[in-house]
């Protein structure tokens, strides 16, 4: 495959384009399409011409036949089983949490004055801080990751979780109470719908921050997983598998945040931010 | 304030964080568990372990390459920003690259980079963070630039202001708030690759005297090397806001005037 064939079709496609106009979704989405084909043409003559060194940038098609073989490797959906595992684990851990711990501080005044400083003082304190920690104490067993990854993603719950009790609407709540619900039927009807697009975005931020805390431990720890397997392909000088499974988590990561938007939209479904999007 | 009140607010605040402490040193007093030494045993270490010498040659090194790292993503960041952000076309040609881009884990970037450079110079290392800092702030300045009020940028062009002042007065104002939000996110990035970053190879720093530590088993000092990691989060998140708050006080004010506060 030369760069040729790949630079031909946005000549065409830009003479089409004022009739195509009449459908701009459509016509940004071809744009997309040129977009990434440009810059893995862009690559691969970087590559083929030895412009950048083929030992360290080696062409696209190859990274993807790699790719294609490996997806035919036992090991290599093993490796890609134990990361989703332990992102899914780790994420799901720090949401009960998050939630439960927001929803109780949220609704006490009095421990959320108190816990304030406290939680300002622990979300920024990085969770890589703790690696050595959680290497003496667990090695490379995937406790290790999932101890970085519930502390890095329970904050990001946690504080969304806060804006959205104090996002209550008073008036809402004094209603709910005068007709004197219980304190489950106030949170199930008044808390918990206003709370949830709060809950969500926590979600989603902290969907992302388990997945680079999760190919973290694994890279820099040795937890078993695609991260692991990028440390060894690399130190032993495979370049194209390299490659080939950065690509693969890069992908993982653009999945978990079309399944985190995913998410939103359909348990928003009547929630004016997303009615007013369609 | 009456002097009650700076009263309940110091306990508020205080309260829970020495009740925390006391917890850990009464807990821990005379543990005899290797891994978890008595907070006493710490912070008699912390003086003796972080000498001056030991900061000019660890810490300084970290910190000063996060500081370059940083400020190049920023710097890129809004320049590229701006320009994908006020072209229709570039952003629709750019968009599912940038979104595989931000995608990807930023610590994969490490063994990538170590591919090219080796990874025991501090090249390498800036290379890592800015990429890694590079995608949220850029994403985020699209986004902000996007969102300017139409009224503003067209007055600004009635108006003939060259493009350089519009740069300067209208878009990079108009989009400051999204591009903090941006900043933020990447400054917890940035940390977290400055550490990793020198986990691999041999190397001084930070991250790479904690784990040296950890392998010589010298725990109260590993303790030290973990609280000074997380002083240090603290302290540049504060340094953060201070600049936010500074930056964008007019935002907050005309956000609560909006709000009817």
């Amino acid at each position: 495959m030369t760069s040729t064939s790949f630079a031909a079709p946005p000549r065409a496609v830009a003479a089409a384009a004022p009739r195509r106009r009449r459908n701009p979704r459509r016509y940004d989405a071809l744009l997309g399409v040129i977009g990434v084909l440009g810059v893995l043409a862009l690559s691969e003559t970087l590559s083929r011409t030895g412009i950048v060194n083929p030992a360290f940038l080696p062409p696209v098609t190859e990274m993807y036949s790699t790719l294609f073989s490996l997806l035919g490797e036992h090991s290599f959906w093993v490796s890609l089983g134990e990361t989703l595992r332990g992102w899914a684990v780790g994420l799901a851990v720090a949401m009960i949490i998050g939630i439960v711990a927001g929803v109780i501080i949220g609704s006490l005044p009095w421990l959320k004055a108190a816990t304030h400083s406290t939680i300002e003082f622990l979300r920024p304190i990085p969770s890589v801080a703790l690696i050595p920690l959680v290497v003496l104490l667990y090695g490379t067993k995937p406790q290790s990751a999932l101890i970085l990854v519930v502390y890095a993603s329970v904050w990001q719950i946690l504080v969304q979780v806060l804006y959205g009790v104090a996002d209550v609407d008073p008036v809402a709540r004094d209603t709910a109470r005068s007709f004197h619900f219980g304190r489950l039927r106030i949170f199930r009807s008044v808390l918990w719908p206003t709370s949830l697009p709060y809950i969500l975005t926590g979600f989603r931020l902290a969907a992302a921050v388990a997945l680079i805390l999760e190919i973290t431990a694994e890279l820099v720890i040795g937890v078993p997983g695609l991260g692991r397997d990028i440390g060894i392909a690399q130190s032993s000088g495979a370049v194209a598998e390299t490659y080939a499974l950065v690509i693969v988590v890069g992908l993982v990561g653009v999945a978990v945040n079309l399944l985190s938007r995913f998410a939103e939209r359909r348990l928003l479904w009547w929630h004016p931010s997303v009615r007013s999007e369609s | 304030m009456s002097l009650t009140r700076i009263g309940r607010r110091a306990v508020l605040t205080f309260g829970l964080p020495i009740v925390l402490l006391a917890i850990w040193w009464v807990a821990s007093a005379g543990s005899t568990n290797p891994f978890w030494p008595s907070l006493q045993t710490i912070l008699q270490a912390f003086p003796q372990t972080w000498t001056w010498d030991k900061v000019v040659q660890d810490v300084v090194p970290s910190l000063s390459r996060l500081g370059i790292g940083f400020a190049l993503a920023v710097l890129l960041g809004i320049i590229g920003g701006t320009a994908i952000g006020l072209s229709p076309r570039l952003r629709a040609l750019s968009e599912p690259v940038l979104e595989f881009f931000r995608a990807v884990p930023p610590p994969v970037l490490v063994p990538i980079i170590a591919l090219f450079a080796g990874y025991t110079g501090s090249l390498g290392k800036i290379v890592t963070i800015t990429l890694g800092c590079l995608w949220p702030i850029l994403l985020n300045t699209v986004e902000g630039v996007r969102g300017l009020d139409p009224t503003l940028t067209d007055t600004a062009r009635s108006y003939r202001l060259s493009a350089w002042r519009r740069f300067a007065f209208v878009i990079l104002p108009g989009a400051s708030p999204r591009i903090f939000t941006g900043a933020r996110q990447a400054l917890s990035i940035g940390v977290i690759l400055m550490v990793i970053s020198e986990l691999f190879g041999a190397n001084r720093g930070l991250g790479a005297a904690i784990v040296q530590f950890q392998r010589s088993f010298a725990i109260p000092q590993m303790w030290t090397g973990i609280i000074l990691l997380g002083l240090i989060g603290v302290t540049l998140s504060a340094i953060f806001k201070a600049v936010e708050n500074r930056t964008l006080a007019w935002y907050v004010g005309q956000r609560q005037m909006e709000r009817g506060e």
